[in-house]
């Protein structure tokens, strides 16, 4: 394999290895971008390589929500504005950058960073459940929104969550499970159309 | 002559695994082509049309592309969502127990017609409701006898006499019963009251209708499961892993069931 020479630079195919480990990028692809990259302004590198480099180094999880952030506790923990009451628990920090694009929810949220998927082995242990309770226990939250994904594994850690939280006596919701817009009614599924209809609202 | 290019079959949704940007693989037990996998292509899209038909626990006709590698999925409908077992917690995981052992047994691309069915009914009495400690044992058993490992119950599996009813032990290595004697020069055995294998017997023996007339105490019950479960991770070599997490729900709702009896 390895008798011919190759025929670029080392550092050049150095580049496209290091590419072609990115999630969706080919070797092709990272051809592409190694040559791009080798092309384009000494300027536009150095800021690709500070971005990559400080996202490792300048990030961590906020201690409250295990958001990501910079600074710890994160903007939003932080926050005076937002309503201290309300806790949206989501499976993963982009869920977070979703929810926020809607600008409709000023409460803080949770990032639990997985679902439980007992296949998968995922358990309890395995997702930041047990920081959630920690948080619940002064009794300033009234109230927790489950946002954990609409699929299988998102129902069962939100079934599960209910089952813990709401001995405490703190109001539970689930986000609504229905229609999304755009799509045409004749392709839904049975569970979202039962759901669409049993959670139907007066206009 | 080649085969088609696309296909349509019947299939109940066991396993799927993130693939890409918005893809997934699914692990699918069909009725005639055995267990298959393919690429659902956008399914984790909120507008994708087929993502509802195609979650875990779904019974669902499937349209097929043959693919290079993996085929592709092109279309999909409901047959039967179990809608019973996707709101409640405990169902749902014991019907992903039931998909997690098909999966550990089945081949690739190996029809297996009797286990689809199976599996399907188990499906199906998981959402009726019952004693689901019982349909999972029943299924257990049946899946066993299906795949090639049924346990030999009736009789000794070293000396062959037939068993006397009394306490005797399962041997999993063995793959089925010991009598008094011949289990002494046995290391790992597990014990079983003549009632456990009494129910064990009855539950191989008959069609779930008569099966599913047995009373189980919590404690029997509990014993059947331990036994099975040492037979299962014996023959796949491994811990299953749902069930982990069925011990740790039992825990919870054990706890949460104390707790509300307590006195406050």
């Amino acid at each position: 394999m390895n008798s011919n020479p190759i025929p670029t630079a080392d550092a050049v195919s150095k580049l496209i290895q290091e590419l072609n480990k990115l999630p969706g990028i080919g070797p092709k692809s990272a051809q592409r971008l190694a040559y791009h990259l080798l092309r384009a302004p000494e300027e536009q590198s150095k800021l690709l390589a500070d971005a990559v480099l400080s996202v490792k180094q300048k990030t961590r999880l906020c201690s409250v929500c295990f958001n990501i952030t910079e600074a710890d506790p994160c903007l939003i923990c932080r926050s005076q504005q937002r309503d201290q009451t309300k806790i949206c628990i989501v499976e993963q920090p982009q869920d977070i950058l979703a929810l926020e694009h809607t600008r409709i929810y000023n409460g803080l949220y949770h990032v639990l960073h997985g679902a439980i998927s007992p296949t998968e082995g995922i358990g309890t242990e395995d997702i930041r459940i047990k920081e959630l309770m920690e948080r619940l226990k002064d009794g300033s939250v009234t109230e927790v929104i489950l946002a954990t994904n609409p699929t299988l594994e998102g129902e069962q850690t939100a079934m599960y969550l209910n089952k813990l939280i709401s001995p405490l006596g703190i109001k539970v919701t689930r986000l609504a499970r229905g229609l999304p817009f755009g799509t045409e009614l004749e392709y839904a599924d049975d569970v979202t159309l039962t759901r669409a209809i049993e959670g139907r609202q007066e206009f | 002559m080649s085969k088609p290019r696309t296909y349509q079959t019947e299939a109940i949704i066991i396993k799927k695994t993130k693939l890409g940007e918005a893809d997934r693989i699914l692990t699918l037990y069909t009725p005639h082509l055995g267990k298959i996998q393919a690429v659902a292509k956008g399914v984790r899209r909120p507008r994708s049309k087929m993502s509802g038909h195609l979650e875990l626990l779904t019974h669902s006709l499937i349209s097929l592309a043959r693919g290079r590698n993996l085929d592709i999925v092109t279309g999909s409908q409901t047959i039967n969502s179990f809608l019973p077992l996707k709101s409640d917690l405990e169902l749902a995981s014991y019907a992903l127990y039931a998909t997690e052992l098909v999966n550990q047994f089945a081949a690739d691309d190996v029809e297996d017609y009797p286990v689809f069915q199976l599996l399907l009914e188990t499906l199906h009495r998981l959402s009726q409701g019952g004693d689901n400690e019982l349909v999972l044992r029943y299924f257990e058993l049946h899946l066993l006898d299906k795949v090639g490992y049924r346990p030999q119950l009736e009789q000794c599996v070293s000396c062959h006499s037939i068993l006397k009813d009394a306490t005797n032990s399962f041997c999993p290595s063995a793959g089925g019963m010991l009598c008094p004697t011949c289990s002494q020069s046995q290391p790992l055995t597990y014990p079983l009251s003549a009632e456990a294998q009494k129910v064990l017997r009855s539950l191989q023996n008959n069609d779930y209708d008569t099966a599913s007339k047995l009373k189980i105490n919590p404690e029997l019950a509990h014993q059947l499961e331990m036994v099975m479960r040492n037979y299962l991770r014996y023959l796949l070599e491994r811990e299953v892993k749902s069930a982990a997490w069925l011990d740790t729900l039992r825990e919870q709702t054990g706890q949460a069931a104390f707790s509300q009896t307590a006195p406050p």
